[in-house]
């Protein structure tokens, strides 16, 4: 009836909106899973919470947790967990000028920066699509991540083994769907095996996060980039 | 954990985010540039996929996330769904782990 009914009602029958939401729904389970094993290892339930908060970055929050708690040095925890995340630094020279809207939006925009906003983002046509793609999911995450490793935490073990329900191959299987538009294109393509197979082969010699840096050489097997490439953006 | 940890973590990491949208504010960047840092990007994601599709904390990961994953990759190229993709995924490794075909 309303504009603002009918926008709602789009809203939700949107299919950015919808594979967001699912996204979101798992990243849930695994930021529970986070919260469970990290309070079964007597880390208080207050400080990882803090932790899914102002670090935001999933992964590195699992291996500082893992490392920590084995009886690491902090710094090794630190350290291992910045290479795991080094990746973001390319990753906001790719998408910082959907940012670049005064400071507050880069500000901001920079923390909520994760693999599925980059993702949902490099899946959409123009750049004012990108830009709502980046701020839904990054938006999504985050209010996702922080409170259900809370949840996780109070919950305890109850929450089960996020290996049982099948996300951690669920988490990679998204992120190759995002990406699957962009693989369509054979030079893209070309680029992202040559990279896959060295990040691959790299996994067993280096430390963990510099495999996928590494990668990053397979850029190379796109240039030069062809004449009519040039104008398009 | 010490909140050492926590804050240095997230300082790096906040740091590392931040650092491309402010190069990005200084530089003049050409469209050759601009295409190239996108596919720099799908490069980076790719990896990541491929890494983790197959590896857990350095070691091999086991057959049935590779199953999964390499179900939702097969869907996902016949442009099936989003959301059929991840459950798709998700399934194949679960049912695996469930009849312990695969580890």
């Amino acid at each position: 009836m309303s504009t603002v009914q009918r926008t709602r009602t789009s809203f939700w029958r949107d299919a950015l909106v919808r594979d967001v939401l699912s996204m979101a729904l798992a990243m849930a389970i695994v930021g529970a899973s986070l919260g469970a094993i990290a309070v079964s290892k007597g880390v208080p339930l207050w400080m990882i919470t803090l932790m899914g908060a102002v670090v935001f970055a999933g992964g590195s929050e699992f291996m500082a947790v893992g490392l920590v708690t084995a009886g690491a040095a902090p710094i090794t925890a630190v350290l291992s967990g910045l290479m795991l995340n080094a990746r973001h630094l390319p990753f906001g020279l790719a998408v910082g000028g959907l940012l670049d809207r005064g400071w507050p939006t880069r500000l901001i925009g920079s923390h909520l920066m994760v693999d599925e906003a980059v993702a949902f983002a490099m899946a959409q046509r123009t750049p004012e699509q990108k830009r709502r793609a980046y701020w839904l999911t990054g938006i999504a995450l985050y209010c996702a991540w922080a409170p259900s490793v809370f949840l996780g935490g109070l919950l305890g073990q109850g929450v089960g083994d996020p290996g049982a329900f099948g996300l951690d191959a669920a988490m990679p299987a998204a992120l190759l769907a995002l990406i699957m538009p962009s693989l369509r294109e054979f030079r893209t393509l070309r680029a992202v095996a040559v990279g896959a197979l060295i990040a691959v082969l790299t996994t067993p010699l280096l430390p963990e996060g510099l495999p996928v840096m590494v990668a990053l050489v397979g850029v190379a097997a796109v240039l030069p980039l062809p004449k009519k490439l040039e104008g398009t953006r | 954990m010490t909140l050492g940890v926590v804050f240095a973590l997230a300082a790096g990491t906040y740091a590392m985010r931040l650092a491309g949208p402010l190069l990005r504010g200084r530089l003049r960047i050409s469209p050759q540039w601009e295409q190239l840092m996108s596919i720099a990007a799908i490069v980076l994601l790719g990896a990541f996929v491929a890494t983790s599709a197959l590896f857990e904390s350095g070691g091999f990961a086991g057959w049935a996330r590779f199953a999964g994953v390499a179900v939702g990759g097969v869907l996902a190229w016949r442009r099936a769904p989003f959301v059929l993709v991840v459950v798709a995924a998700a399934g194949t490794t679960a049912l695996l782990r469930l009849f312990e075909l695969a580890a």
